[in-house]
């Protein structure tokens, strides 16, 4: 494992690399299991390098753990919007999740059905690109538009245009209060449309998701005290046609449910292959009934769907076309490689993709065959 | 401002573009008529002019691809013009180009409300998007200045943000997908209404590109509930300092109010003077608004007020009812007519630190008693997108170039400060020459990959974005306009 201590070597170890590097963070995620190569993590290059709560901006070295941020935003009463999916539970590995793995795989959790994905916050960032050049975008300001954004392009590219060394990202104050209104016993249809009755509501709903395992619908909803209160008592009276609801509203069981439904820990130590759906809420409860899927999880009101199938389901031939995409999260080696992680894109998207990987690492290094 | 010297085969080879734009399109969508193109020859960054060899309206993404496969096979050059309210020159033609405007596809295609999104063509106005959903309770949140006017096309080429995007974000935080046109006439699809990109976030790169990756003809719009109120409070303030120390406190005490708006005495005297909004005279005023319910909007202005009172203001005023609201968002609204009424001036748009405001705002003041040239201040303060309008004299001979040197000097000093050229107009032609203050040459280099995958004959929206000087092989390579 190559593990450089700065930038500047991560750099002098690209430049002079001789074959494919199977680039990770703190290889919580797998997905560095997915490509072939000399295996070399980010995770020696580490801290905080600027924190400024006024400026609601932070930024760190890629392979600062996600834990040492949210430990020191909490210390300024801040955190991350967009509650980045810890992947440990349900893939069984172990290691530190780190900031620059968050950011190369885009990773979000419910919360990004109302304030968006980790490349919304990502304001800037440094990366090392298939040549061993060191190249920076964006900055650390809310508000930029100088030049094109690679901030947005090198987000959720799995380190197959660049590696990240550095990312500047927007945080948000920590709420005061939050409660989760819990409906029982919904078919998954009639559990989306009351989704997205909450989510069009104006009661500003930070999460919106249905475990067809428990029979539970979960809407949360954070903020001031008596803001919480006024609007969580609303929206249970716009949801009493779909079902009797209940009221959670103690802090750390509230934050109990969301940590589950992040990181999908329904699916944790069971059997079979783990897809993720990206998909128009409304298609989500058909889709699943076509999948054939053992479980299914619902997330951001539909639009975000898990599914646990049989060890080796082509699961998108099973679904034939859609809008949306299906990527596989858990599955063995030879599933993996057999049907790709990644939805294949139709040709002309697939061309400039792959143009924009030979632009970037010209020689095919940086995980090499992982995105097509 | 230089602009590359246009291609003389094309100008010699008109007739015979414009027949060919002719043949594939409906009757008068092509305009060639010299007196009729001037119309085109510039954006709302209007010191800088120059006709077109034509014009073209098309109606359809298919009239769209037809145009774009006979521009790339004379190889000519083409301008996307969403509605031309381009400050920093985004818009403006080249002699050899084909002016490519988007104002007839103004179309809504589907409106989604269990899913929240609008699909609509891109030469819709912004403030019309909102227009289509607001009877049902939405409202599409970018709100740029302009928005009366200026077209979703635009937006999506500068990413154009607004007063409202403290809270909401910018277009690239509300877009969805995009059905693009390539320059050699493909269609391409991307994203849709699903929330997030399969493979590489292509859609993240497009939208802010200026339209030199396609020429994008349909979006698809996240839309959200209207919050049940909002209500504005206006803060005076005799010290810049105190202002921009209130700012940051109210942000750290966990209020994200959606609009934190900032004006100076010599924009409040000028608005004043314009608008008779009846605002204090001080050195520093701000308007902070917050929306929810009424007990939402009293719960989080009582603290807004608390903080801000520790500060000492001289004004604290609340609105009590809507006209209230609106007397307090008159003054900001019209600042900038009120700016025009005194004298012609150029609006800048860099973005610093919010923690870097005293100081900034301190050398913008010393900059304006060297160069002898007044300058207001209006902005967006939660955010640190600044709005310096330098005034100057159009027809007092070297002013504008003073002006320019003055502005040039203002932004090298938001990047110096941790900021940026263009918090949210794009960089044009305006700011295309000072990228190398913010740049080095790799960073623009990998910037201008990205163009070479999409766009390899460089044919699209020739001369913006990146210095003449930085991408001066590539065009010489492509033999389009040397």
């Amino acid at each position: 494992m190559i593990r450089p201590a700065s930038e500047e070597d991560l750099a002098g170890v690209v430049a002079g690399a001789k074959g494919p590097l199977s680039i990770q963070g703190g290889g919580t995620r797998g997905f560095a299991d997915n490509a072939e190569g000399e295996r070399l993590t980010t995770s020696g290059i580490t801290g905080i390098t600027l924190y400024e709560p006024g400026a609601l901006t932070l930024v760190a070295r890629a392979g600062t753990p996600v834990e040492e941020i949210r430990e020191r935003l909490a210390r300024d009463n801040q955190r991350l919007p967009f509650e980045p999916m810890d992947h440990r539970a349900l893939l069984g590995t172990t290691g530190e999740p780190t900031i620059g793995g968050v950011v190369a795989a885009n990773i979000s959790g419910p919360r990004r059905v109302m304030v968006g994905a980790a490349r919304d916050y990502a304001l800037g960032l440094r990366f090392v690109d298939g040549r061993g050049m060191v190249i920076r975008n964006g900055g650390r300001v809310m508000k930029n538009v100088t030049g094109y954004d690679l901030v947005k392009l090198l987000s959720g590219s799995y380190g197959t245009l660049g590696i990240l060394t550095e990312v500047s990202l927007k945080v948000l104050p920590k709420v005061a209060a939050s409660a989760t209104i819990v409906l029982g016993g919904l078919s998954d249809d009639r559990a989306v449309a009351a989704m997205a009755a909450a989510l069009g509501s104006p009661f500003e709903v930070s999460g919106a998701a249905h475990d067809p395992g428990t029979g539970e619908t979960l809407l949360r909803l954070e903020g001031f005290d008596e803001s919480v209160r006024y609007r969580s008592e609303r929206l249970a009276e716009l949801l009493k046609p779909f079902a009797p609801s209940r009221m959670e509203s103690d802090a750390d069981v509230v934050a109990k449910l969301w940590a589950a439904i992040r990181d999908v820990t329904a699916f944790a130590g069971k059997e079979g292959d783990v897809w993720r759906l990206s998909v128009k809420p409304s298609d989500a409860p058909d889709l699943v009934g076509r999948s054939g899927a053992k479980q299914s999880l619902y997330d951001w009101g539909g639009g975000l769907v898990w599914l646990r199938c049989d060890d080796g389901t082509d699961l998108r031939a099973r679904l034939a076309a859609f809008a949306g995409h299906a990527t596989l999260i858990r599955a063995n080696a030879q599933t993996r490689r057999g049907l790709g992680i990644f939805q294949p894109e139709p040709a002309p998207l697939a061309r400039i993709s792959a143009g924009l990987r030979a632009q970037f690492d010209p020689r095919g290094i940086l995980n090499p065959g992982m995105m097509g | 401002m230089e602009m590359p010297k246009p291609n003389p085969e094309i100008l010699l080879k008109k007739a015979r573009i414009v027949s060919r734009l002719q043949e594939a399109l409906y009757d008068g969508a092509v305009i060639h008529d010299e007196a009729e193109t001037r119309a085109y020859e510039c954006d709302a960054l209007s010191a800088y002019r120059c006709p077109p060899l034509c014009a073209v309206l098309p109606s359809s993404t298919e009239e769209v691809s037809a145009i774009l496969k006979i521009c790339h096979e004379e190889g000519v050059p083409v301008v996307p013009r969403g509605s031309g309210t381009s400050l920093a020159g985004g818009a403006l033609p080249t002699a050899d180009a084909v002016i490519l405007g988007v104002a007839r596809l103004n179309a809504v295609l589907e409106t989604d409300y269990p899913n929240r999104f609008i699909r609509v063509q891109t030469g819709r106005t912004n403030l019309s998007v909102t227009g289509a959903v607001e009877t049902d309770g939405f409202f599409y949140a970018p709100d740029p200045s302009s928005q009366l006017a200026c077209a979703i096309a635009g937006n999506i080429a500068m990413n154009s943000g607004g007063a409202h995007c403290l809270k909401y974000g910018v277009t690239t935080n509300n877009l969805l997908g995009v059905t693009m046109v390539l320059m050699d006439g493909t269609v391409v699809e991307v994203g849709g209404a699903h929330m997030d990109a399969g493979g590489i976030d292509l859609l993240g790169v497009i939208c802010g590109s200026e339209g030199q990756l396609g020429v994008v003809t349909e979006a698809t719009l996240r839309i959200l509930p209207k919050p049940e109120g909002a209500r504005p409070v206006l803060i005076g303030y005799d010290s810049n300092e105190v202002a921009g120390e209130c700012v940051s406190d109210i942000i750290k005490a966990g209020v994200l109010p959606v609009a934190i708006e900032f004006m100076d005495r010599p924009c409040i005297e000028a608005t004043e003077a314009f608008a008779h909004a009846g605002y204090p005279m001080c050195e520093a005023l701000l308007i902070i608004e917050v929306e929810g319910s009424p007990a939402e909007i009293d719960e989080q202005l009582a603290l807004i007020k608390e903080i801000a009172r520790r500060h000492n203001p001289v004004e604290l005023r609340e609105a009590q009812d809507a006209d209230e609201a609106a007397r307090i968002w008159l003054g900001r609204k019209s600042a900038f007519g009120a700016m025009g009424q005194i004298n012609d001036y150029m609006c800048l748009d860099g973005t610093i630190p919010v923690s870097a405001l005293p100081y900034v705002l301190r050398r913008i003041g010393e900059m304006s008693r060297e160069y002898g040239l007044g300058v207001g201040n209006v902005f967006h303060a939660g955010d640190g997108n600044m709005h310096p309008l330098i005034l100057y004299d159009a027809n007092k001979p070297g002013d504008l170039e003073l002006c320019e040197a003055f502005g040039a000097d203002i932004l090298k000093l938001c990047v110096e400060v941790g900021g940026c050229l263009t918090g949210e107009h794009g960089v044009g032609i305006e700011k295309r020459d000072l990228m190398v203050v913010q740049f080095t040459p790799e960073d623009l280099e990998a910037q201008m990959r990205v163009k070479d995958v999409f766009d390899p004959d460089w044919l699209l929206n020739p001369a913006k974005v990146f210095p003449l000087a930085s991408s001066a092989t590539r065009r010489a390579a492509t033999g389009v306009a040397a």
